[in-house]
């Protein structure tokens, strides 16, 4: 049982949703409420991840920001900030193929505050910033729990972009997905077979929660109180 | 939010990177150098992390700029490479001489011999469903294995049949996995003792095949750990290791 592996891959996970989250609900917002011309030209290009292999995100991610390439070199010349083959690179490569498990739900979620229940909150003069606070925030709960666990998950289980551009360094980049790989390699088999488990049952508790979650919270329309 | 926030500085907080020798190293190397890691760890105080990988990919990875202090390739091409391209400013040194090796899971039907009759034997008689070998492209193992195979005028025919592990190790594993009746790879992982509980193995003679010269090199940056754990290598202790898990070795300097 690969212990720093483990915790490594929590910590990106929990890292990832710290950055992810309240981008992603600012995006979600803006794109459920506002209409403009190319909307959904932005909505596709968000799903890209979705659809993109993730072993051709870390291609470029490699490549993009590798100490060969402009950027990566400029990067580190100015800042002292590289990416490939570190930990920031991972949370960085996590977070773009993780945008649409977070932006989905929490659209879905925007979309489905009654029109009314805003309006009713601007006419008696709540300001902006109050009725997202007070009122539609309460409100997207559901959809920001499953954007969580979803994104969480995931990370947990992201293999193709860390191989290419992690560099499998032990405590730094060697995720747990990464762990279950090199010990089937080495004939560990226990070892593997435990993580592998430990994933497993994560995964179902984690579908258990959004959905028994979801139920108790979603399906009603608005009507917090 | 404060809890959120808290949790937030806790993680930035969480030292990142130990100050430890992080090792790039042929897949091969897996069970020889850890041993010789444990014991180097004990004698002299240092930390080691070792990463364990194709060297091709190792070889492209510190051409992109992967924070290794020390690299053991499975070949030489891949050192000399690093060299041309100016990303180290010496050629390293040769520390072993790799063999290879014909393996089989136990109760497979191959029969192995130096002449590689009972491989030909089986891929005629179709019973041969599956062989590895590790991807000549990527591992060096994997390209004499491939040689030799040419030579003995099966790659051809083979083609159909062949699993390619994306390092030598991957290709120890498929090889022994249920659907293949065996596989040519690295004779230093055949003699690791969860490898020879599963298989039957017969190292192939060094006449086989071009000799695989097992070069390392410093990268720039090498800490003092790493400089101890490079002359260490050379030293007895760890060549008799070497020796102990079928690697040929070169001359003392």
């Amino acid at each position: 049982m690969d212990w720093q592996a483990l915790t490594l891959s929590v910590k990106l996970a929990l890292v990832t949703l710290l950055i992810l989250l309240p981008l992603a609900t600012l995006a979600a917002r803006w794109l459920a409420f506002s209409r403009f011309r190319g909307r959904s030209m932005v909505e596709a290009l968000m799903l890209v991840p979705l659809v993109l292999p993730p072993t051709v995100v870390g291609y470029y991610l490699l490549v993009g920001f590798g100490n060969q390439s402009l950027l990566g070199s400029w990067l580190k010349d100015w800042f002292g900030l590289e990416l490939v083959f570190h930990f920031s690179g991972l949370v960085l490569a996590s977070v773009l193929v993780n945008i649409p498990f977070a932006l989905q739900p929490l659209q879905r979620a925007f979309e489905a505050i009654p029109k009314e229940v805003r309006d009713a909150a601007a006419c008696c003069g709540m300001p902006a910033l109050k009725i997202f606070w007070r009122i539609e925030l309460p409100m997207i709960v559901p959809g920001l729990l499953t954007a969580l666990v979803l994104c969480f998950s995931h990370v947990l289980g992201e293999f193709g972009v860390v191989l290419m551009m992690g560099g499998n360094i032990a405590g730094e980049t060697k995720t747990v997905s990464i762990a279950i790989y090199d010990n089937v390699q080495a004939f560990n088999f226990d070892a593997a077979g435990i993580m592998s488990l430990l994933l497993l049952l994560f995964a179902i508790a984690a579908l258990a929660i959004t959905t028994s979650l979801s139920r108790r919270l979603g399906g009603q329309d608005g009507d917090h109180r | 939010m404060r809890p959120w926030l808290a949790l937030c500085l806790t993680l930035l907080a969480l030292p990142l990177r130990a100050e430890t020798v992080t090792v790039a190293a042929a897949a091969n190397l897996k069970f020889a150098l850890e041993q010789i890691a444990t014991d180097f760890e004990h004698s002299s105080g240092h930390k080691l992390r070792l990463s364990f990988g194709s060297s091709g990919n190792f070889a492209t990875q510190l051409s992109h700029g992967a924070p290794f202090e020390l690299f053991l390739s499975a070949d030489e091409a891949y050192v000399l490479r690093l060299r041309q391209q100016g990303i180290t400013d010496n050629d390293g040194v040769v520390y072993a001489y790799g063999r290879l090796a014909l393996v089989a899971a136990k109760d497979s039907p191959l029969q192995l011999d130096d002449n590689l009759d009972g491989l030909k034997q089986l891929l005629t008689s179709g019973q041969l469903q599956r062989f590895a070998i590790a991807n000549p492209e990527l591992a060096p193992y994997g390209e004499r294995a491939r040689t030799l195979l040419e030579q003995k005028g099966l790659w051809q025919a083979l083609q159909p049949k062949l699993v390619l592990g994306e390092n030598v190790s991957q290709a120890a594993q498929f090889a022994l996995g249920g659907s293949a009746q065996g596989g040519i790879v690295a004779l230093s992982l055949s003699q690791a003792p969860a490898f020879k509980q599963r298989a039957r193995v017969l190292a192939l003679p060094l006449s086989s095949h071009a000799p695989l010269a097992q070069r390392m090199v410093l990268l720039p940056g090498a800490g003092r750990g790493a400089q101890a754990f490079y002359a260490y290598l050379q030293s007895e202790p760890a060549r008799s290791t070497f020796a102990d898990f079928g690697f040929a070795l070169p001359e003392q300097p």
